[in-house]
């Protein structure tokens, strides 16, 4: 059984807990994965989202939540124009996915610095989510714990090593993920805790010789 | 530790412990979140307020829908609420429903009791209920948990998303969740608040989801003003010492049957029903293109 305040709860900006808070927070997910303030957004909307999204608001949602607004900020309504004033360059697309959940987005974003990141994910119902690829790396991750994600090659011991780097700093891991695109090659892990994760802990990570980058990604 | 699966549990716990429903609600709670009860009672009222603020913005609001569809009608109701059939007190709770759902499709700030397309239902009628009883914000902060218990339960046994059990899902178990919370605040007994429940449900079962062109408005945000009259229609007959025929949790399995045999053009599809109607089509048309 849920919990009190998923009945009585969220608070939220509407019309619809599925199509307008569920698509801010794949926003939002997508813009912490990029790690900066994004310049440009190219959205492919799937399904129920690429056929109802000017209605229920689902593009400004999306764009509030890269933005880093909340599901509950009242400027959700006015994001597109918000938008275009941060220099945030956008466009949506209606595309068909093969067997992809009815509400899915595909958000590929390009940062102020250059960086990218492609985030796909589905809005399931209620407000919450699923994001099921990240960079091209099968992935699920909720958004309703902070995550350490981890790029690291794909060799023994990896795991072991950032899971007791975990345990030194007493925290602990709620669910697990290691995804690789083939074997001895680049690979990615998404560790959701219980604990916030500081930057300490993100710096030891990246000292294990395999590992690439680390980085986090907080409750949303 | 307190748990409950069903409203006979949680009702049989209340009595047990000579606690009311709420007390029981944020018992499990404290266990399940390892929060105090003072950090839950605080959200709860965050939550109230936000509510409050959509009422008042709701019976003022005169803005229209993205779409056009829906917008202004809660003032309407709110003006008229003295003259009429019903009385001020009903048209009064409905032109909160309809004002706090009217909010929503302006893209303006709700609480999702239990979703978004019935979030107006149990803010409006406990506000409106308060009002006349005259309620503490302590006693409103209590029900509010007794409502969320309530629904809480439907979850667990049947459902409160249209897409998986159709409006009697949302609306339904909305219309439940506030006829409960109403006897509370009219200091009925926990066995009265199921007999509510019940009662509530038991006459919306069948409710199907079939909105125009997909959008939380038509039918819902009228239907947000039906479903708060339903519940205090629903709390007033078992205050009067009404009781459901059909006990409480065999209603919700009633409803969670009656949800899987809805067929899915009736789930939130907009594949049939009030959708697919000439209306609503050339309104699709408009809208999409």
């Amino acid at each position: 059984m849920r919990g009190v305040f998923d009945i009585v709860g969220p608070v939220m900006i509407g019309p619809s807990s599925s199509h307008t808070a569920g698509a801010v927070r794949l926003g939002l997910i997508a813009g912490k994965i990029l790690g900066e303030r994004a310049v440009k957004a190219e959205i492919n909307l799937h399904g129920s989202f690429a056929q109802t999204y000017r209605g229920h608001g689902t593009d400004k949602a999306l764009i509030a939540g890269i933005m880093g607004f909340s599901p509950d900020d009242e400027r959700i309504r006015d994001a597109l124009q918000l938008a275009a004033h941060q220099g945030l360059d956008y466009s949506f697309q209606p595309v068909h996915i093969e067997n992809a959940h009815p509400n899915t987005a595909v958000i590929y974003l390009i940062g102020i610095t250059g960086r990218v990141a492609r985030v796909r994910g589905a809005s399931i119902g209620g407000g919450n989510i699923m994001i099921t690829n990240i960079d091209g790396y099968d992935v699920e991750l909720t958004g309703q714990y902070p995550a350490l994600i981890t790029i690291h090659r794909d060799r023994p011991g990896v795991i072991t090593q950032v899971t007791s780097i975990l345990s030194k700093y007493e925290i602990n891991v709620a669910f697990m993920r290691v995804s690789r695109q083939s074997r001895g090659e680049a690979a990615m892990m998404i560790l959701e805790t219980d604990d916030v994760l500081a930057e300490d802990v993100l710096e030891e990570c990246r000292q294990v010789y395999e590992v690439e980058n680390a980085f986090s990604i907080p409750a949303i | 530790m307190i748990n409950f699966n069903t409203m006979a549990e949680l009702i049989q716990l209340a009595d047990e412990k000579k606690l009311s429903v709420h007390d029981i609600v944020l018992a499990r709670e404290m266990h399940t979140s390892q929060r105090t009860r003072e950090a839950l009672w605080q959200e709860m009222q965050r939550n109230w307020q936000v509510m409050k603020e959509s009422v008042e913005r709701g019976i003022v609001n005169e803005e229209h829908s993205l779409s056009g569809l829906t917008g202004g009608d809660a003032k309407k109701i709110y003006e008229a609420r003295e003259k009429g059939y019903t009385g001020a007190a009903v048209m009064a709770a409905a032109a909160y429903a309809v004002g706090i759902a009217e909010v929503n499709a302006v893209m303006g700030r709700i609480v999702a009791c239990p979703t978004a397309g019935s979030c107006g239902i149990v803010p409006a009628a406990i506000f409106a209920a308060a009002q006349r009883n005259k309620n503490t914000d302590d006693e409103i902060i209590g029900a509010l948990f007794t409502a969320s218990g309530i629904g809480m339960v439907i979850e667990q046994n049947a459902s409160i998303a249209g897409a998986a059990g159709g409006c009697q899902a949302e609306c339904g178990s909305a219309a439940g969740m506030a006829a409960g919370a109403l006897v509370e605040l009219a200091g009925g007994t926990p066995r009265q608040v199921g007999e509510a429940v019940a009662l509530a449900i038991k006459n919306l079962l069948g409710l199907v989801c079939d909105p125009v062109a997909g959008l939380v408005e038509v039918p819902c945000v009228k239907r947000n003003g039906f479903a708060a009259v339903h519940s205090m229609v629903a709390a007033d007959m078992v205050l009067a010492g009404v009781k459901s025929f059909i006990p409480v949790d065999e209603v919700i399995e009633a409803m969670d049957r009656i949800g899987r045999a809805i067929p899915k053009s009736l789930r939130e599809t907009s594949e049939a029903g009030l959708a697919v109607t000439k209306t609503a089509k050339a309104v699709e048309k408009k809208i999409y293109g």
